[in-house]
C-alpha cells in the first residue's frame, strides 16, 4: 500500500515559486496499479519522484505499507522500491546479468542466490537466460531493453514499484505486447504500483485506478470505468476525449452484460418452429442451432425458414461468430459491426451456449451510467474521489 | 611478357629507393655516426621516459580527482570557471612555464617535472570532467533510483561510462608530454632534448636526428600502449573499439 499525505513540492525558479504538486493525498491499495495521468507539466512525475525522493518533497508524507518513510535512510528506501524510467537507464558498462543483479548485490545477497535470481527474472520476462545474460544492453532491441529494465526493478522483489512512462519510448506494437506481458506478471506478483502515463488508452488498459492531474492538483481519482462514465469536470472530460464511451468497451466483459435468455433450435426441430422462435425472440435474421451439448453447430436464417419446409438439420449455415464470456465489449462491438448483427451468442469455456449479448444491452450499459451522473449534481467534492469512497458496482 | 601494374611499379620503386638510401648511408658513414650516438640515445631515452612518467603520473593522479571533484553537482556553479582557469593555464607556452618554474625552483629535474606536470594537467582534467558530465542523466537517475550511494554511483556507473573519454584525455596529454620533454633540457633536466638542441647548435643533423627520431618513436609507442590499456580496461559495453 502506498499512501500520500498532503505531498507538496514547490520549486524556486527565477520567475518565482512554482507549485509542481499541491497537497496531493491519495492511497493505492496493495496489489493495485495506480496510473498518474495528465498533460505534461501537471505534476504527475513530480509526485511519483517524491515517493523515492529523487525529488525531495517540500512538505507532506509518504507511507509505504503503513510505515512513514520520512525516517528511513534514502538508500534503504530506494532499494526497497522498484524503479523503472522511460529512458530505461540500463547501465551500458554492465552485462544484462550485472544489470539485473545490481540491487540484490547492493542488498548483500550471496552470489549463488543473486545469479539464480537473474535466471529466474529472465524466465519471467520470457527471454532466454543463456542467450542474453552475458550480453550488453547495446546489443538488445528497445523492447528487450525495457523488459530487462522491468526485471532489474523486480529483482530484489520490492513490494512497491514506481514506473515513469515505462513503455513510452517503445514502438506501438511492442508496447502493446509488453503491456500485456506486464499485466500477466502483475497477476502473480501483486505489486503495488504507481505508474505515470500521458496516454489515456494505456491508463485504461493498465490501471486499477487512475489519478488525473492538472496544474499540480489531483483532479479526480477513480477506477477507470467510473472515470469514463462520470468525469468530474470539463477538464477531465476533454482530457478523456469525446470517444470515452467507446473506451469503456475495453473495461467491460461479456460476462457482465450477457443475458441468459437466448432462442435456440435443435437439429430435430422443424423450420416452422425455427421461424416461430425467430419471431418470438425478435431476431431479425437468424437463430442458432445447437447440438445435444448446447454447442452451436449452425444458424437457421429467417428467409430459409420462411420459404422452405423440413428439419433444421438439413438447412443450416455455419455460425458466423460467437464470443466467450471473458472477451471485452470492444471485441464484441467490432464483431457485431463486421457481421452486421445486433446480437452475438456467448459460449463458456467448453463451447456451450450460455446466453447472448445484444447491441441494445451494450448501448444501454454505456449510456445508463453516464446519464445517471450527468443528471446528478456535478459539483462532486474532491475528497469524494478518495479510494475509500470510490464507488464500485 | 607480363605488364607491371601501378602498385607493382610503386613497390619496385620503394625497394630501389630503400636500396639506394642504404648504399648512400653506408658510403657516407651516416650509419656509423648514428651508432656512435647509440649509448647516448639509450641513456637519454631512459631519462626522457623517466621525466614523462613522473610528470605524467603526477598529472594523472591530480587531474582525475580534480575532474571528478569539478563534475560533482555541488560544484556545478564554479566548475566551468575553474575549467577556464585551467584553459588559460594551457595557453601559456610550455617554454614559458618551464622558464617560470625554473625561476622559482632552480634548475634540474624538479622544475622540469613541475613544468611538464602543469602542461599535462589540463587535457586529463578536461576530459575527466566532460566525460563524467556527459554520462546520460537517465543512467544517473536510474542509479540513484535503485538505491546506489553517491560513491557507488561514481564508481560503478559514472566512471566506467566516462572511462573511454578519460583515456582519450590521457593519450593526448602524454603525447604532448613526450613531445615537450626535449625542452626540459633547456633547464638542465636532460632527456633526448640534449641531442636535439646540441645538434642544432653544432649544425650536426645526425646528432639532432639521433634525438628527434627516438623522441618521435617514444611518442608513438606510449600512445599505442595507452590505446591498448584503454582497450583492455574500458568495459566492453561502452568500448567503441570492442563493440
Amino acid at each position: 500500500m502506498i499512501r500520500l499525505d498532503n505531498l507538496t513540492k514547490v520549486f524556486d525558479t527565477p520567475k518565482g515559486a512554482v507549485t509542481a504538486a499541491d497537497h496531493i493525498s491519495m492511497e493505492v491499495p496493495s496489489g493495485e496499479i495506480c496510473i498518474l495521468l495528465g498533460p505534461s507539466g501537471c505534476g504527475k512525475t513530480t509526485t511519483l519522484k517524491m515517493i523515492n525522493r529523487i525529488i525531495r518533497p517540500t512538505s507532506g508524507k509518504v507511507f509505504i505499507n503503513g510505515e512513514d518513510t520520512t525516517s528511513l535512510d534514502t538508500q534503504d528506501l530506494r532499494r526497497n522500491i522498484g524503479y523503472v524510467i522511460q529512458q530505461i537507464g540500463l547501465f551500458p558498462n554492465m552485462t544484462i546479468e550485472e544489470n539485473i543483479t545490481v540491487v540484490p548485490k547492493l542488498l548483500g545477497w550471496d552470489k549463488a542466490k543473486y545469479r539464480e535470481r537473474a535466471r529466474e527474472m529472465m524466465h519471467m520476462i520470457a527471454l532466454e537466460p543463456d542467450a542474453f545474460l552475458k550480453r550488453y544492453p547495446s546489443e538488445l532491441s528497445g523492447g528487450q531493453q525495457q523488459r530487462i529494465g522491468v526485471a532489474r526493478a523486480l529483482a530484489a522483489d520490492p513490494p512497491v514499484m514506481l514506473m515513469d512512462e515505462p513503455f513510452g519510448a517503445i514502438d506501438p506494437i511492442n508496447r502493446a505486447v509488453i503491456q500485456d506481458e506486464f499485466l500477466k506478471m502483475q497477476q502473480d506478483l501483486k505489486k503495488t504500483i504507481m505508474f505515470v502515463s500521458h496516454d489515456i488508452d494505456e491508463a485504461i488498459k493498465m490501471g486499477d485506478r487512475i489519478a488525473i492531474f492538472r496544474e499540480g492538483k489531483l483532479v479526480q481519482y477513480s477506477e477507470p470505468d467510473e472515470l469514463l462514465a462520470a468525469p468530474k469536470n470539463d477538464f477531465v472530460e476533454s482530457f478523456l476525449g469525446e470517444d470515452r464511451a467507446l473506451k469503456r468497451l475495453n473495461l467491460v466483459k461479456v460476462r457482465d452484460l450477457a443475458s441468459e435468455e437466448i432462442g435456440l433450435v435443435r437439429p430435430d426441430d422443424t423450420l416452422a418452429t425455427a421461424l416461430q422462435r425467430i419471431e418470438s425472440y425478435g431476431y431479425l435474421n437468424s437463430i442458432v442451432m445447437v447440438n445435444h451439448k448446447r454447442q452451436p453447430v449452425g444458424i437457421i436464417t429467417a428467409p430459409v425458414a420462411r420459404t422452405t419446409q423440413g428439419h433444421c438439420r438439413d438447412h443450416y449455415q455455419s455460425v458466423p461468430v460467437v464470443v466467450s464470456l471473458d472477451d471485452d465489449l470492444r471485441k464484441v462491438a467490432s464483431l457485431m459491426f463486421a457481421h452486421d448483427m445486433t446480437w452475438v451468442p456467448c459460449v463458456d469455456d467448453d463451447g456451450r451456449i450460455v446466453g447472448q449479448i445484444t447491441q441494445r444491452a451494450i448501448t444501454h450499459h454505456l449510456g445508463s451510467r453516464y446519464r445517471a451522473h450527468s443528471k446528478g449534481d456535478d459539483g462532486v467534492a474532491l475528497d469524494e474521489a478518495s479510494p475509500s469512497s470510490a464507488p464500485k458496482e | 611478357m607480363p605488364t607491371l601494374n601501378l602498385a607493382g611499379a610503386g613497390r619496385l620503386l620503394v625497394l630501389v629507393a630503400v636500396f639506394l638510401a642504404g648504399v648512400w648511408s653506408q658510403s657516407s658513414g651516416v650509419i656509423d655516426d648514428f651508432i656512435f650516438y647509440l649509448p647516448d640515445v639509450h641513456y637519454l631515452a631512459v631519462q626522457h621516459l623517466w621525466l614523462t612518467v613522473m610528470s605524467g603520473g603526477l598529472a594523472i593522479l591530480v587531474a582525475i580527482p580534480l575532474g571528478i571533484w569539478l563534475s560533482r553537482p555541488s560544484m556545478a556553479r564554479v566548475a566551468e570557471s575553474m575549467m577556464q582557469v585551467l584553459n588559460v593555464g594551457t595557453t601559456i607556452p610550455t617554454l614559458a612555464v618551464l622558464a617560470l618554474s625554473m625561476s622559482f625552483l632552480g634548475i634540474g629535474t624538479v622544475p622540469a617535472v613541475f613544468g611538464l606536470f602543469v602542461a599535462t594537467l589540463l587535457p586529463i582534467a578536461r576530459n575527466t570532467y566532460t566525460g563524467l558530465k556527459g554520462v546520460d542523466p537517465a543512467l544517473k537517475e536510474a542509479a540513484a533510483g535503485i538505491g546506489m550511494s553517491p560513491t557507488q554511483r561514481l564508481l560503478r556507473v559514472e566512471l566506467p561510462n566516462a572511462l573511454y573519454v578519460i583515456f582519450a584525455g590521457i593519450r593526448t596529454a602524454l603525447a604532448i608530454n613526450i613531445g615537450t620533454v626535449p625542452l626540459a633540457f633547456l633547464i638542465g633536466a636532460g632527456g633526448l632534448g640534449e641531442l636535439i638542441f646540441t645538434g642544432i647548435d653544432l649544425y650536426d643533423p645526425v646528432m639532432m636526428l639521433s634525438g628527434a627520431i627516438p623522441t618521435a618513436l617514444l611518442a608513438v609507442v606510449v600512445d599505442m600502449l595507452i590505446a591498448i590499456t584503454a582497450f583492455v580496461v574500458v568495459p566492453r559495453g561502452v568500448n567503441p573499439g570492442r563493440a
